[in-house]
């Protein structure tokens, strides 16, 4: 009975996807797609947004397929753009984060006194509206992509200092660091070997789970008026411009790029969470 | 020698563990400690390996004290001389659950290396086979474990073992094969051992002296009441 | 494996026969995971190959085996906590009838029941008495309590304390309550003795003891040889994912000339109080399992035959053996 068990998986095992080959397929198809995206934003040129008056408020059609705005321009050309810029300062932002939620979380363990001043600034960063200090912020920097960058930055570290802070202390209890202590290992020698090998994957998957947080407020800010300027063809921009000719039916000015930009976020969303099923196949075990 | 000098134990705002507990390991001698569950073996076992700083008394190594963990020695000047402060503890300790004692993501080799372990024979004389060097915690059994962090604990400037458990977690077979390793070990390099185990079969076979932790809190209390 | 039939008398005066059908059977069971490689492949490893056991109520039968031999492995089986990912072979019985996933799901917790080795297993928020009472089907569920606690040695006001307000040794008591209040036929206690000193040790014993003597067969998992052959019935040693050997409790004497397998032979010569005397080599480890008697590098006895061939268990003097030259 058991041989016909085993032979009958074997079987299926040729044609089949196992779990972790279908993560891998996802997360490569969503880099795919991610990559293309981008590549079309960089790679086109600023002809491909001349002003071209005689087309003005083309509906969608295989010419222009997200159709045209009010001074003639193409809009998926601008769609692409703006997905890029987003993209640009996503890369940023969550960079920016997470290291400085890196830094955070190993000086954790330095002494109790400053774990608890850190876990404090957690807790007062997450305790007020992203957007209000991210307003704040990118105001009081002048707006523009370094505002919103570093405005960005600084909002977005608290969840995931919270999460490597919590291995951190996991990690700083378990007998096999006291163990090193006793060796004579230095604190920056155990933080090296135990504490940044153990953050590595978590690290991973938060900056990249980190980008559709970035990308979305980032659109939010500039929609409001408070990010990048209107000469940058971000996706907040072009939403927040088309707002006034939405009346008059030009339906198409708000929708593509509001899609562009969910699919986007969508993207790194699977993108994210196959990862982490490739890094710790045991917890998704389970 | 290894010295606790009227240690006293408590974990804040509880009752003391133990005080007042002065005992002596020479070099070379193998030490059987046993006691009730809850008597504090495993603490005591910490303080003496400088897990714990102890709340009263001191710990003597070869005539050293690291006086950066006991500064009122300074005040009362007593004439020991300070303990370097970097570089591994003379005194060392053998977990009693090896698993918990590795870092789960490093080859063993690695582990090995960060004690600064490279002496081939230790390892053989352990019966740690060359391929298991290149595995992982998780693809090797307890008692194979355990070879590693006795290997990890022997290193050169070790003086001093203290062996928690050390086999309770183990079958007969495994417990006999690490004993007679580190039975020779210790004989040749005239390393003091503690041993704390329930099994007394076990302390008796292996262990030039016995001390019940009990009757030695009890002997000092008596004393003090003198 | 026919086993004699004997008559056992409950503490209740009842008889009943137990000799038939016995209580709890493995016979044949095989166990592997499926694992992933390098290379994103998955293979199986076989890690229990040939196990058989049976238990017949009111015995208490010990699985003897180091860490490794698939003993923990197949309680989880008997219980249904496997992972996901393990594929089951052969056959486990309960009372005569063969033990499907379903059926699994309907007697666990009811007629088979775990005494967890951890005292973090009772329930925080609820007082000891209540998690007791809470697995008695009777009318009176205090007195049957109450009766029960006083048979472990719990004093009655310990019924009214929350499990974070006991000593180890009371809550080591609670758990043998729970069991002895439930109606379970067969009990499993997976390694419930190491890291006890004497005194608790003794006191888990007399627990398991009790339980059997209420009729109930149980499994009792441990690597403890000495603590073994102070209650069991018989003892199963397991060596790398195969039952060796089924001994009775007086073949473990002197040097261990009755004993039939050249492993339980050294396990038993290796105690401190015996000879204390080690075996060069290891168990192997699953997915590495040598071709033919899965101790044949080590065994002093071992020859081509066994090289090439796992041997049957055959009965050989009053137990079971798997080995050729027994």
């Amino acid at each position: 009975m058991s041989d016909r068990l085993i032979d009958r998986g074997t079987f299926l095992r040729k044609f089949t996807f196992n779990r972790r080959q279908r993560a891998l397929f996802v997360a490569m198809s969503m880099v795919l797609f991610l990559t293309g995206m981008v590549a079309g934003g960089v790679f086109l040129g600023p002809e491909n947004l001349a002003v071209n008056l005689d087309n003005r408020n083309r509906p969608p059609a295989l010419e222009h397929l997200f159709g045209t705005d009010w001074l003639g321009r193409d809009m998926f050309v601008r769609t692409l753009k703006g997905l890029t810029t987003s993209f640009g300062v996503g890369v940023a932002a969550s960079l920016l984060s997470t290291l400085i939620a890196l830094g955070l979380s190993l000086l954790t363990s330095w002494h109790r006194m400053i774990d608890q001043v850190i876990t404090w600034l957690i807790d007062l960063f997450l305790s007020v509206p992203h957007i209000v200090i991210l307003i704040l912020i990118s105001f009081a920097l002048g707006g523009g992509f370094k505002g919103v960058v570093i405005g960005l930055a600084f909002t977005h570290w608290p969840s995931l200092t919270r999460l490597l802070r919590a291995e951190v202390l996991q990690t700083q209890s378990a007998e096999y660091v006291r163990i090193s202590q006793q060796l004579g290992k230095s604190r920056l020698w155990i933080a090296r070997h135990h504490f940044l090998p153990q953050l590595i994957s978590q690290m991973l998957v938060g900056f990249i789970l980190l980008f559709p947080h970035v990308i979305l407020h980032e659109a939010a800010l500039s929609f409001l008026g408070f990010g990048l300027s209107p000469e940058e063809p971000a996706i907040g921009i072009i939403l927040s411009e088309s707002m006034g000719y939405l009346s008059t039916g030009m339906w198409w000015l708000a929708f593509f790029p509001g899609l562009s930009l969910l699919l986007m976020v969508v993207a790194f969303n699977l993108l994210g969470r196959n990862v982490r099923r490739l890094l710790d196949p045991y917890q998704d075990h389970q | 020698m290894l010295e606790a000098c009227g240690i006293g134990y408590r974990y804040r705002g509880k009752m003391w563990l133990f005080r007042d507990i002065n005992m002596r390991i020479q070099p070379g001698e193998i030490v059987g400690l046993f006691g009730p569950s809850g008597s504090g073996k495993t603490t005591l076992a910490k303080v003496m390996a400088g897990y714990l700083r102890p709340v009263e008394g001191y710990i003597v190594v070869d005539g050293q004290t690291s006086t950066d963990r006991y500064p009122f020695l300074k005040r009362r000047k007593l004439s020991l001389t300070k303990e370097k402060k970097k570089g591994p503890n003379p005194v060392q300790l053998i977990w009693q659950h090896p698993e918990n004692a590795v870092n789960p993501r490093w080859r063993m080799s690695k582990t090995l290396a960060e004690a600064g372990v490279t002496d081939r024979h230790l390892l053989h004389t352990l019966g740690i086979h060359d391929e298991w060097l290149i595995r992982r915690p998780h693809e090797l059994s307890g008692g194979e474990l355990q070879r590693f962090c006795l290997a990890r604990s022997l290193g050169p400037q070790t003086k001093y073992l203290i062996a928690d458990e050390m086999t309770t977690m183990l079958d007969a077979l495994t417990q006999a094969q690490i004993w007679h390793a580190l039975l020779h070990i210790v004989k040749q390099r005239q390393i003091g051992l503690l041993v704390i185990s329930h099994d007394k079969h076990l302390l008796h076979r292996i262990s030039d002296r016995l001390i019940n932790l009990n009757a030695l809190a009890a002997q000092s209390a008596a004393q003090s009441l003198d | 494996m026919s086993h004699l039939k004997r008559n056992i008398v409950t503490e209740d005066g009842e008889r009943f026969s137990a000799g038939d059908v016995p209580l709890f059977k493995v016979e044949g069971l095989s166990l592997s995971f499926r694992r992933f490689q390098k290379r994103m492949r998955e293979n199986d490893v076989c890690v229990i190959r040939n196990m058989d056991l049976t238990i017949n109520a009111g015995e208490i039968v010990a699985i003897v085996g180091a860490s490794g031999s698939g003993k923990s492995l197949l309680a989880n089986a008997v219980l249904g906590l496997l992972p996901k990912n393990a594929v089951l072979g052969g056959s486990i019985y309960f009372q005569g009838e063969v033990l499907t996933p379903e059926r699994l799901h309907q007697l666990r917790g009811k007629e088979m029941i775990l005494i967890p080795q951890s005292v973090q297993a009772l329930d925080p928020l609820m007082p000891s008495a209540r998690q007791v009472q809470a697995v008695i089907r009777s009318e009176d569920k205090q007195a049957v309590q109450r009766d029960i606690f006083a048979k472990v040695g719990l004093p009655q006001e310990a019924g009214d304390l929350y499990p974070f307000e006991l000593s180890g040794g009371m809550s080591r008591r609670v758990l043998a309550s729970i069991a002895m209040a439930s109606q379970a036929k067969l009990v499993i206690a997976d390694e419930p003795t190491p890291g006890l000193d004497e005194k608790a040790l003794q006191e888990v014993l007399e627990h398991i003891k009790l339980l059997a003597k209420q009729g109930r067969g149980m499994m009792f998992i441990t690597h403890d040889i000495s603590a073994a052959l102070q209650i069991a019935d018989q003892i199963a040693v397991f060596y790398a994912g195969e039952t060796i050997e089924l001994a009775n409790v007086q073949d473990f004497e002197g040097r261990g000339g009755k004993l039939r397998h050249p492993y339980t032979r050294a396990l038993w010569r290796s105690l401190p109080q015996n000879d204390f005397v080690p075996l060069a080599g290891s168990q192997p480890v699953a997915g590495e399992y040598p071709s033919g008697c899965a101790f044949h590098p080590r065994c002093p006895l071992a020859t081509e035959l066994c090289q090439q061939q796992i041997p049957e268990l055959r009965q050989v003097s009053g137990g079971w053996v798997r080995c050729f030259y027994a």
